[in-house]
């Protein structure tokens, strides 16, 4: 451990950047473009630092800061990372640059930037935080910055997708502030000290088992609605599909995940025995999902919206894998997490990149892309196999160890999220066939190929999905002590 | 002990003490009372100032007088803050229970003053501090709005603000139900002329008189309210109340009909529904930055003593009062927020949205804990600089129209006009939605966990499901700001809608409060409990 306060300065780097952005001249398109870059390319390093850094094979958690901010309540700026919350770090820091290099946007480039740094360091707090009103405080941030990437740069329907974003996420988070403030009380309420801090509520929360239950509810929906959890879910599609491209990479690669984060870090953490008495109405509704999120995406016509719902059925796994307590499960929800990021992410991308050639995003007028535009083809395949979960790429994993793990406590929840798996092969391919293959018409035969800027983009995704699927050791070591100290937490608490 | 009950004493309660017949002059300690005598000395010495030198009316003169009056009011209050600071922390170290629960130790500065009819204590010195500030702003914004609308006739607006200031403060620190009437009048009267001043804008005159009737209403129910507490429990005095109250129990319906009444009164005065109908019209017609000061001081001013008489006098009753005003914050909070959603003017907008804050803050007298009482503080004090903030922009954004167009409509495209402005409204309007690292969200947390605390866990889920829709009326705002329909259109710059340095000094004051309590809320926290430790 250094002095450094690397935590801290994850955090604050890319708020201060886009401080720096903010104060350039609105016309220097270049320099602010450059700046906003280089400071989430900075921030990228700086995670990467800290996977190195990273003790392997230790739970608990690494390079603690701990500072008083609001001495009369109890509130410290507490930030640490373990393995669990590790590789978010990294995955926030990978796909900031990709979402600010990668698209174009054609108006108010400045505040673009502006607004993309201020919600990767909100997104950097909300999972570095250990103290829960810093986490509260970040998990609300992040809807700011989104709100205004929706509603400014998105396309059609977007002030209507912006607000019920913004609204949805509130809601749930209204059920969550208070769940905190009771759960925080109640725990004083023996002569404690008042106190956020996580780690100290998870040893001894100080709440009678009713009360566990329905604070872990009041948690629960606030998660729900950020996974988005079946049916809680409807503001994803709108959402996603008019939030301008990188908009959606980072909604669908981090946002989501703070949702399955909060759920498998607080839910499991501190209302253990009520995660055990809840688990199978959240795996039920995650297997609905799961199945729901597959057929309605097999029916849309807009590329944007199959993959907005491809991610509900994504996510469904990982919920799956996380209320099944055992640490193949656990693992293989976390896991799964980076590798939605990192394949939904791209999958995003792939579509923005159609968008800005053919401006349809409708699967009937795009046709034969293949023969116009070979790489992208070729790019577009590997990520979608990545997604379907085909053994060798990332995807496959994570899915796998989720079903291993669900298997054993939820039998039936596993066998029906299979076919999942199944679904999810018919609706990625079908689209593929339908937009990829056959003879170009019309404009579809003019279309470009990847260009060098592009290609930068997405190569550093596709490596990560062939690199975690061939070899996913390195990363199932840090993450699973981790794990395996929840799963023992989780089963340790008297039934 | 009081006036009235030095005069008269006719039902003998016990807790009256042995008087002669004779009448004779209270002790006034005019050294407690200098901030109310500075800023009504201020006040004359304006309207002195305009009749002896008729030629020379300036503004300038008018508004630099009144920041000299408000500042010297404050000075007096520095010292007696520590005095009072140091004394609680020395009583807090003795015993913390009697600090708790707020009785006098001796040694310390005088608690009462003027036979117990005003109260020297931290929650007075802050409240007045508070409104202090509020003056100066609301004078700041109103400089430029004068200036504009060519109204700067003379002093009257500053000497109405400065009076309305000095009511306010009298409500702050009154120790005994007619003094806080007295303050109510007094702080009400400059307010309907102010709601009236524009000369050439019958809106505005409509809105006074709505003003007027409705709040001659209530001052009347909430005289009928001073009387039957006096009838039941002989004293106007807050501590003689609570001291009766709490050695007697009155069975009888005079006493919760009067308390009742005073509820009804509050109501009024804070705009809680159902007693908020004037709001809307009256925040509407008046010119907006009187709109701003009128809807800051008078909720500063009403919880102050809302605060006071509930949580002094009236304490031994709180299982009676409690399940009002949690009904009162109850439809305050989603009739106000679901009301706001659906307006179409911005200023109407406000003024519901004011409601459902009102409705925020009585969950923080509900709760009836010292906790809450600071949160209610709390969320006053930092509601008042976003509510300012919001009125000085409006007055700004209303300014080529002279502060007619305000619908939704007129605020498309602002972001283009003048983007910094609509940054600023921006950062006022998602404050008062509660978004973390500014100050609406400490405010709302603060009042939300002393529920939570008081065990009041529906009460609080609802607040923050209010706050969404009320989210929803500030997104709306925003995003008609920054939609124009035509995104590639260039920034140009509306010189129209350039701020007068007065505004933007008070703009200034308004951001750097309501973004520094939210970025470090320490401070402000603790000042709230500091002046609610010795309640």
């Amino acid at each position: 451990m250094t002095g450094f306060p690397l935590l801290t300065a994850l955090v604050l780097l890319p708020a201060a950047v886009a401080a720096i952005v903010a104060m350039l001249p609105r016309t220097r398109l270049d320099a602010i473009r450059m700046v906003g870059l280089l400071g989430s390319i900075a921030t990228a390093v700086l995670s990467g630092y800290l996977l190195t850094r990273f003790k392997v094979g230790a739970p608990g958690y690494q390079f603690v800061t701990d500072h008083v901010w609001i001495r009369s309540l109890g509130i410290h700026w507490k930030l640490g990372v373990d393995g669990i919350s590790l590789f978010l770090i990294a995955l926030t820091g990978v796909l900031f640059p990709i979402a600010i290099a990668g698209p174009n946007v054609d108006h108010d480039v400045k505040s673009y930037i502006v607004w993309l740094l201020v919600l990767e360091a909100a997104c950097m707090g909300t999972f570095l935080a250990l103290d829960l009103f810093v986490f509260f405080v970040f998990f609300e941030v992040v809807l700011v910055p989104m709100y205004f990437l929706i509603a400014n740069w998105g396309h059609g329907r977007r002030d209507y997708a912006a607000m019920k974003f913004f609204l949805y996420t509130l809601a749930g988070s209204a059920f969550l502030l208070v769940g905190m403030l009771a759960l925080v009380f109640l725990h004083a309420r023996g002569a404690a000290p008042l106190t956020f801090d996580f780690v100290t509520l998870m040893k001894d929360p100080g709440v009678s088992q009713a009360t566990a239950r329905w604070l872990f509810l009041a948690f629960a929906v606030a998660f729900a609605v950020k996974v988005p959890l079946f049916p809680l879910h409807t503001w994803l599609p709108d959402a996603h599909t008019e939030a301008p491209t990188a908009g959606s990479v980072i909604l669908a690669g981090v946002l989501l995940k703070m949702g399955t984060y909060g759920l498998l870090r607080f839910d499991l953490g501190l209302f253990p025995e009520a995660a055990k008495h809840w688990a199978p109405l959240l795996a039920t509704l995650a297997v609905i999902g799961i199945i729901y999120g597959a057929a309605v995406a097999a029916v849309q016509k807009d590329l944007k919206r199959l993959v907005a719902y491809s991610s509900v059925a994504h996510l469904g796994f990982i919920v799956l894998g996380t209320f099944a307590f055992t640490s193949q499960g656990l693992s293989g929800g976390v896991i799964q997490m980076i590798n939605h990021g990192v394949s939904t992410g791209a999958l995003f991308l792939l579509v923005g990149m159609i968008y800005e050639r053919r401006h349809t995003r409708a699967i009937s007028e795009l046709s034969g892309l293949q023969k116009a535009a070979p790489l992208m083809a070729a790019v577009f395949t590997v990520v979608m196999l990545s997604s379907i979960g085909l053994p060798g790429l990332n995807g496959f994993v994570g899915e796998f160890l989720v079903l291993i793990g669900s298997f054993g406590p939820h039998r039936w929840w596993a066998v029906v999220a299979t076919t999942g798996v199944v679904l999810a092969a018919v609706y990625l391919l079908w689209a593929y066939q339908r937009v990829f293959h056959g003879e170009p018409v019309g404009d579809n035969a003019a279309m470009p190929d990847l260009q060098w800027r592009e290609k930068l983009v997405l190569a550093p995704l596709v490596l990560l999905i062939v690199g975690m699927g061939v070899y996913p050791k390195p990363v199932l070591d840090r993450i699973n002590p981790s794990v395996n100290e929840l799963v023992h937490h989780v089963q340790a608490a008297d039934k | 002990m009081t006036f009235l009950a030095q005069v008269q004493n006719p039902l003998n309660f016990p807790t009256q003490p042995t008087q002669t017949d004779t009448f004779h002059l209270p002790h006034v300690e005019y050294s407690l009372l200098l901030p109310e005598l500075i800023v009504i000395g201020g006040a004359l010495l304006l309207l002195l100032l305009s009749a002896l030198i008729v030629r020379r009316r300036n503004i300038n003169v008018n508004t630099t007088l009144t920041l000299i009056t408000l500042g010297a009011a404050g000075a007096p209050l520095f010292w007696r803050w520590h005095e009072y600071r140091d004394h609680a922390a020395k009583v807090a170290k003795l015993s913390p229970s009697v600090a708790q629960l707020g009785s006098a130790v001796a040694g310390g500065p005088p608690t009462r003053a003027v036979v117990g009819a005003i109260a020297n204590d931290g929650f007075g010195i802050y409240v007045v501090g508070l409104l202090l500030i509020v003056a100066a702003l609301g004078v700041l914004i109103g400089d430029s709005w004068l200036r504009r609308e060519e109204q700067a006739r003379g002093p009257e607006f500053h000497v109405l603000v400065l009076l309305a200031t000095a009511g306010a403060m009298f409500m702050a620190v009154s120790n005994d139900l007619i003094v806080t009437f007295l303050g109510l009048e007094i702080l009400s009267l400059p307010l309907f002329v102010l709601a009236a001043y524009h000369s050439r804008r019958a809106i505005g005159r409509e809105a006074a008189m709505k003003y007027f009737i409705l709040s001659a209403f209530s001052s009347a129910l909430f005289l009928y309210g001073v009387a039957l507490v006096y009838g039941a429990t002989g004293s106007t005095n807050l501590d003689e109340i609570g001291s009766f109250l709490a050695q007697n129990v009155v069975t009888n319906g005079v006493l919760l009909a009067g308390m009742g009444l005073l509820l009804v009164g509050f109501g009024f005065k804070v705009a809680a529904v159902p007693f908020h109908n004037w709001a809307p019209d009256v925040y509407q017609g008046a010119p907006s930055p009187v709109s701003g000061f009128m809807a800051a001081a008078a909720k500063v001013a009403a919880f102050a003593g809302m605060l006071r008489v509930f949580m002094t006098a009236l304490s031994a009753l709180r299982l009676d009062w409690q399940p009002l005003v949690a009904a009162l914050a109850f439809l305050s909070l989603v009739v106000g927020a679901v009301l706001a959603a659906v307006q179409t003017d911005v200023k109407r907008m406000l003024a519901y949205s004011s409601i459902s804050h009102a409705g925020f803050m009585l969950v923080g007298l509900q709760a009836g804990t010292l906790d809450g009482v600071s949160a209610t503080l709390n969320y006053v004090a930092i509601y008042s600089f976003m509510l300012l903030g919001a009125f000085a922009v409006v007055t700004v954004a209303s300014s080529p129209s002279h502060d007619v167009n305000q619908d939704l409509r007129d605020y498309r495209g602002l972001a283009r006009r003048r983007p910094g402005l609509a940054l600023l409204f921006t950062i006022f309007l998602l404050a008062q939605a509660g978004v973390p690292l500014t100050g609406g969200f400490i405010a709302k947390f603060d009042v939300i966990a002393a529920a939570v605390n008081a065990k009041s866990y529906a009460l609080a889920v609802i607040a923050m499901l209010s706050a969404v829709i009320a989210a929803f009326l500030y997104l709306r705002i925003v995003l008609s700001m920054y939609t124009s329909g035509d995104d590639d259109a260039p920034i140009a710059r509306d010189p129209a809608l350039r701020p007068s340095r007065a505004m933007a000094v008070a703009l200034a004051v308004a951001l750097i409060v309501t973004v520094a309590t939210g970025i470090i809320p320490g401070p402000a926290l603790d000042l709230a409990r500091h002046a609610t430790f010795a309640f």
